[in-house]
């Protein structure tokens, strides 16, 4: 693994840090940030216009924030990742949506799924 | 990505295209993996690890630690979803403590973190409760044979933290530079310690 990525330390495009430290919330938040790493080690990924793009999502939310939704930097994240791979055609919108909605019709309880530990604070 | 963006949650979108990425051969969730591994051992771990070296300089913290591990986690600032009912495993001269979630990859994660893969490994879940000691021997732990294994499955609300013994050659050393030494594994229950 060649660490080829400079991640912004401030500025619009910067992660979440504590401590001067990345911080993840939940396990999605790295899988999507892990993905935009390993595209871009791979060539997969251009960082300038994926970076482009994650500004474009955060101003996007904070200038319009969706009712009823809290802030989530990854959430920006992982829709600015999209945004990039479809438009250089690495995976498309409709095998996306195909995908999630297989994902989404998975029965309550497939993963063991302990919903009174995960309540979001 | 109007319609499907606006429906389901993003950690379900966020899955689908790790999926689609995986099949196609464009990443390795190994790679991945490591990539969130060297950012976030900077995260959590060092969390867990400020706790270890605290209990270890001050008496009175280990034993309220031991005592009511959430809240004298708490008190250092470290508090959140998963962390809710911490409960911590002194190790003794012959008593090791190793953590496990036999169903999925609970984990706390204000003191350690995200998980690391082999955490959620169904081999690694489903063999170290049935033979710890060749598991961490193959993780590189090797312990006498005197030495009990105690083995903790976190598949409840309960979260564990492994509090290692602090070791020898140390005595000189600040809670700053004790907190250096002290490593995610170890906090598992993988890995002991090591003097610098």
């Amino acid at each position: 693994m060649s660490v080829s990525v400079e991640l912004d330390l401030d500025g619009p495009a910067a992660p979440p840090r504590s401590n001067g430290e990345l911080v993840f919330a939940e396990p999605w938040e790295s899988r999507t940030f892990g993905m935009a790493m390993a595209l871009t080690d791979a060539g997969l990924l251009d960082w300038k216009d994926f970076r482009d793009a994650l500004i474009a999502r955060i101003k996007q939310w904070e200038a319009d924030p969706p009712e009823g939704e809290c802030w989530n930097y990854y959430r920006c994240w992982q829709l600015a990742l999209e945004d990039s791979l479809v438009a250089s055609g690495v995976v498309t919108e409709t095998g996306l949506s195909d995908r999630s909605a297989e994902l989404a019709a998975r029965p309550v309880g497939y993963d063991h799924d302990h919903t009174a530990t995960r309540k979001r604070r | 990505m109007s319609a499907v963006e606006e429906r389901l949650p993003i950690a379900l979108r966020t899955e689908a295209l790790e999926q689609l990425l995986v099949e196609k051969g464009l990443v390795d969730p190994a790679v991945m993996d490591k990539f969130i591994s060297t950012y976030e051992n900077d995260v959590g771990p060092l969390n867990g690890a400020k706790v270890v070296a605290k209990a270890w300089t001050d008496p009175e913290y280990r034993r309220r630690l031991i005592d009511d591990g959430t809240a004298a986690i708490a008190e250092l600032g470290f508090k959140g979803p998963q962390g809710e009912h911490m409960v911590v495993l002194p190790n003794e001269d012959k008593v090791h403590n190793v953590v496990v979630c036999t169903l999925c990859s609970c984990y706390p994660w204000p003191v350690l973190g995200l998980p690391p893969s082999w955490y959620k490994d169904p081999a690694y879940r489903s063999r170290m409760v049935r033979e710890p000691r060749a598991v961490l021997s193959e993780m590189g732990l090797d312990l006498a044979d005197d030495v009990e294994i105690r083995v903790w499955d976190s598949s409840s609300e309960v979260r564990f933290l492994v509090l290692p013994q602090r070791p020898a050659g140390t005595e000189s050393l600040s809670e700053e530079q004790l907190a250096e030494l002290i490593t995610r594994d170890a906090m598992v229950g993988v890995a002991l310690v090591a003097a610098p």
